[in-house]
C-alpha cells in the first residue's frame, strides 16, 4: 500500500499513465495498433510503437537539455531553432562532401553540427551568466537569430543530401529498436551518471533554489550556467540531426519549429518545477515519450497536425495550474504549506534577475 | 528599481530622467540616420508616397508595440500576440462569411483577443504562473485553434465593412504616385498611441502599471489595486492584438490565414526595447515604442530597397539590433545601481 502511494507520488507516474491511456485509446480505435510487423523490402521491424520511439528521440534530447536549464530557474527558448541549425549544418556538410557511403563524412557532419550548436549555446550562457540578461530574452533572441543562421547556412534552400551511414541514424535498428532512440537513451544515461555521480547536478539545483546562498556556499554560478546552456544547445543540435536523418532534408523553417514548447512540456510533465531547484531526468524522458505518443495519436485520430499545439497548450496550462500553490492548497488542504520545499515565487521577473546577479 | 517617482527638479533628478531617456534618444537618432542613409543610397525616401505606405503597413506593428509596452512596463511579457492576431483574423473572417453582421464581427475579433489576454492575466495574477509561460501557452493555444478553424486562407465577403478600414484617404494629391495617403486603420493606430499615452501618464491605473513594474510588493503595500490592474494589462494587450488583426486583415484585402503573425511578438518586443523601455519593467515610454516600430519599418524599407541583402538575414539583423539595445539597457541600469 505504501509502495503504491509512493509510486503515485513519483513525478513521472502520471506521465506513464498518460502514455498508457493514449495507447489504449489508439488500440481501442484500431485493435492492431500495437502490432509489430516485418517490412518485407528492408527486413526491418515496423510498427506504430517503433515510430513513436523514433520520433521521440529528438524530443528526448531537447527535453534533457531543457531539464537542466529549468532546474537553474532559467529557460531555453532557442532549442527549436538550434535543431534547425544542427540539421542545416549536417545537410550542408554532407552535400558538400558528396560522399554517399562514407562514415567519415557522417562523423564530420555530426561534429560540426554539435560544435556550432554548442557555440550558440555558449553565447546564450554568456548572455545569461556574464551579462546578466533574463534567460527568456537571450534565448528568444537566439530563437529569432538561429532560424536566420540556419537559412544563411543553406542559402535559404531546403538542402538535401545522400549519405547512407547518416541515414541509418533514424532509419537503422539495433535489436529491433530505432537507432536514434537507442542513441538518445545512451546519451541520457551518460549525462544522468555525470549529473548524479558528480556534484554537478546538486550545484545546478542549488543555483535554482537560491543563487545567492549557493554562491556564498562556494558555488560559482557562471561556469555552471554557461555549461548548462551549452549542453542544452548541443543536445538540441543532436536532436536536429535525428530529425533531418529521417528524411535526409533540412526544412529551414520547419525543422524544430515550435519544438521549444515540446521540451518545456516534457520537463513539466516529468515533475521538474518551472520555479527551478530540482530536476528529474527519468521524468523528462517519460515526458518526451508522452509527447511523441500525443503527436502520433493526434495524427492517428485524424486531427490536423497543425492543431496539436492547442492540445499541448491545454495540457501545459493544466500542469502549471497543478503546480501552483493556490490549487495545491485547495486540493491537499493546509498541510501542503509545510511540505513545500521551494519558497513561493511572488514575482517571477525579479527572481530570474536574481538568478544571474 | 525605479518606480519613476515624480522627480524633484534637482540636477540629480534631471540627470536620472535623462539617463532613462538615453536609449529612446539613441533610437530616434538611429531612425533619422537610417532614413538619411536610405535617401542618399536609394533616393525617394523623403517622399510622401513612400512614407505613407510605410506608415500604413506598419500600423499593426505599432499597435502591437503599444500593447507590449504596457505589459513590459508592468514587468511581464506577452508572447501570444502574433498567434492571437492569427486566431482573431481567421475567426473574424469566418464569422463574416457565416453571415454575422460585419461590424459585430469586427467587435468580436477584438473581444476574442481580450479573452486570450484575460486567461493569461488570470493565470499570471492568481496562479503565479510566470508571464512568459502563461503567454507561451496562449500562443500555442491561439495558433492551434486558428489551425483547427482553417488551414487554408479564408476571404471576407466583398461587401464586408472590414474592407472600409483599408480605404485610401488622399490627404495631399502630389504628382504621379507621390500622394500622402492614409487609411482609417492608420488613424486608429494613432488613436491607440494617444490613448495609451494618456492611460500610462495621466491615469491612476497607468501609474499603477509603472508601480507594479518598479516593485510589486511596494505597490501592494501602498494599497494599489495590483491584481485588477495586472489582469487588465493582459486583457488590453490581447484586445490590441485583436485590433491589429482587424487592421492587418483589412490591409491585405480581407484575407486571413492561420500562419499570419509568426514572429510578430518578437517585432513588438524589439520595438519596445529599441524605444527604451526596460525589460525588467517600471521604466519606459509608449512614444519610445512608436519610434522603435519606425526603426524596424526603416530597416525593412532599407532591406527591400537594397535587394542585395538576402531576406534570410532579416531575422538575424532584427535579433542583433534587439540584443544591442538590451545590452545598452544593461549597461545603463548597472551604472544606476552602482
Amino acid at each position: 500500500m505504501s509502495y503504491l502511494k509512493s509510486l503515485v507520488r513519483t513525478p513521472w507516474f502520471w506521465g506513464a499513465v498518460g502514455i498508457v491511456l493514449l495507447l489504449a485509446l489508439n488500440t481501442f480505435k484500431d485493435p492492431n495498433y500495437l502490432a509489430i510487423g516485418v517490412n518485407p523490402t528492408t527486413g526491418l521491424l515496423s510498427g506504430n510503437i517503433l515510430d513513436i520511439l523514433r520520433v521521440s528521440a529528438p524530443i528526448i534530447m531537447i527535453a534533457l537539455g531543457m531539464t537542466f536549464v529549468i532546474a537553474t530557474s532559467g529557460i531555453d527558448l532557442s532549442v527549436g531553432s538550434v535543431m534547425a541549425v544542427g540539421g542545416a549544418v549536417a545537410m550542408e556538410t554532407l552535400s558538400t562532401l558528396n560522399a554517399p557511403a562514407s562514415p567519415g563524412a557522417m562523423f564530420a557532419a555530426i561534429a560540426l553540427a554539435v560544435l556550432l550548436g554548442a557555440v550558440l549555446g555558449a553565447v546564450n550562457g554568456f548572455l545569461v551568466a556574464v551579462i546578466g540578461l533574463q534567460p527568456f530574452i537571450s534565448t528568444l533572441v537566439m530563437m529569432l537569430a538561429g532560424r536566420g543562421i540556419a537559412r544563411v547556412i543553406t542559402g535559404g534552400q531546403n538542402t538535401n543530401a545522400t549519405n547512407a551511414p547518416f541515414r541509418e541514424l533514424a532509419n537503422g535498428q539495433v535489436l529491433g529498436l530505432p537507432l536514434s532512440f537507442v542513441l538518445a537513451i545512451v546519451i541520457v544515461v551518460l549525462i544522468a551518471l555525470v549529473m548524479r555521480r558528480t556534484a554537478l547536478g546538486l550545484m545546478i539545483e542549488s543555483i535554482g533554489i537560491n543563487p545567492q546562498a549557493s554562491r556564498m556556499a562556494g558555488i560559482r554560478p557562471r561556469p555552471i550556467l554557461i555549461t548548462v546552456y551549452t549542453l542544452s544547445a548541443a543536445l538540441a543540435a543532436i536532436g536536429g540531426l535525428f530529425t533531418v536523418s529521417e528524411v535526409m532534408t533540412v526544412d529551414v523553417s520547419g525543422t524544430g519549429y515550435q519544438m521549444e514548447l515540446d521540451a518545456i512540456l516534457a520537463v513539466v510533465i516529468g515533475g521538474t518545477s518551472l520555479a527551478g531547484g530540482k530536476f528529474s531526468i527519468l521524468g523528462s524522458t517519460i515526458g518526451a515519450l508522452l509527447i511523441a505518443t500525443l503527436n502520433k495519436t493526434v495524427i492517428f485520430l485524424g486531427v490536423s497536425s497543425a492543431a496539436t499545439p492547442a492540445f499541448k497548450a491545454i495540457v501545459i496550462i493544466v500542469l502549471v495550474l497543478l503546480q501552483s500553490e493556490r490549487i495545491r492548497e485547495m486540493l491537499l488542504g493546509r498541510r501542503s504549506r509545510r511540505d513545500m520545499t521551494i519558497p513561493p515565487v511572488t514575482n517571477p521577473a525579479t527572481r530570474t534577475e536574481e538568478a544571474v546577479a | 528599481m525605479t518606480a519613476l517617482a515624480p522627480s524633484r527638479p534637482t540636477l540629480r533628478g534631471n540627470w536620472e530622467r535623462n539617463q532613462s531617456l538615453l536609449p529612446t534618444l539613441a533610437a530616434v537618432a538611429l531612425f533619422i540616420g537610417m532614413l538619411v542613409y536610405a535617401e542618399l543610397a536609394y533616393g525617394r525616401v523623403f517622399h510622401a508616397g513612400t512614407m505613407s505606405s510605410l506608415l500604413v503597413s506598419f500600423a499593426p506593428t505599432i499597435i502591437l508595440a503599444v500593447g507590449m509596452t504596457i505589459v513590459i512596463l508592468s514587468g511581464g511579457i506577452d508572447l501570444s500576440v502574433g498567434a492571437v492576431v492569427a486566431f482573431t483574423s481567421v475567426s473574424g473572417v469566418m464569422l463574416m462569411n457565416a453571415g454575422v453582421n460585419g461590424w459585430l464581427a469586427i467587435v468580436l475579433m477584438i473581444v476574442f483577443g481580450g479573452l486570450f489576454g484575460l486567461v493569461a492575466g488570470i493565470l499570471i495574477q492568481y496562479f503565479t504562473v510566470q508571464p512568459f509561460i502563461a503567454t507561451l501557452a496562449m500562443m500555442f493555444l491561439a495558433r492551434g485553434l486558428a489551425s483547427m478553424l482553417s488551414t487554408v486562407p479564408v476571404h471576407a465577403p466583398d461587401d464586408a465593412p472590414i474592407r472600409l478600414i483599408a480605404t485610401d484617404w488622399k490627404i495631399i494629391d502630389g504628382p504621379k504616385v507621390n500622394d500622402l495617403v492614409l487609411t482609417p486603420g492608420f488613424v486608429l493606430a494613432v488613436f491607440v498611441v494617444i490613448a495609451a499615452f494618456v492611460y500610462l501618464h495621466r491615469t491612476r491605473a497607468g501609474r499603477t502599471v509603472y508601480a507594479i513594474g518598479g516593485a510589486e510588493s511596494s505597490a501592494q503595500l501602498m494599497g494599489l489595486p495590483v491584481a485588477r490592474t495586472r489582469v487588465s494589462i493582459y486583457v488590453i494587450s490581447g484586445a490590441l492584438a485583436g485590433l491589429a488583426a482587424v487592421i492587418y486583415t483589412a490591409e491585405v484585402g480581407g484575407k486571413a490565414q492561420n500562419v499570419t503573425g509568426i514572429g510578430w511578438e518578437l517585432d513588438a518586443i524589439a520595438a519596445v526595447v529599441i524605444g527604451g523601455t526596460l525589460l525588467t519593467g517600471g521604466v519606459g515610454y509608449v512614444l519610445g515604442s512608436v519610434v522603435g516600430s519606425l526603426v524596424l519599418a526603416a530597416l525593412w524599407m532599407i532591406i527591400t530597397k537594397d535587394g542585395s541583402i538576402k531576406p534570410e538575414f532579416l531575422t538575424i539583423i532584427t535579433g542583433s539590433i534587439l540584443l544591442v539595445f538590451v545590452l545598452l539597457q544593461r549597461v545603463i541600469t548597472r551604472r544606476r545601481v552602482e
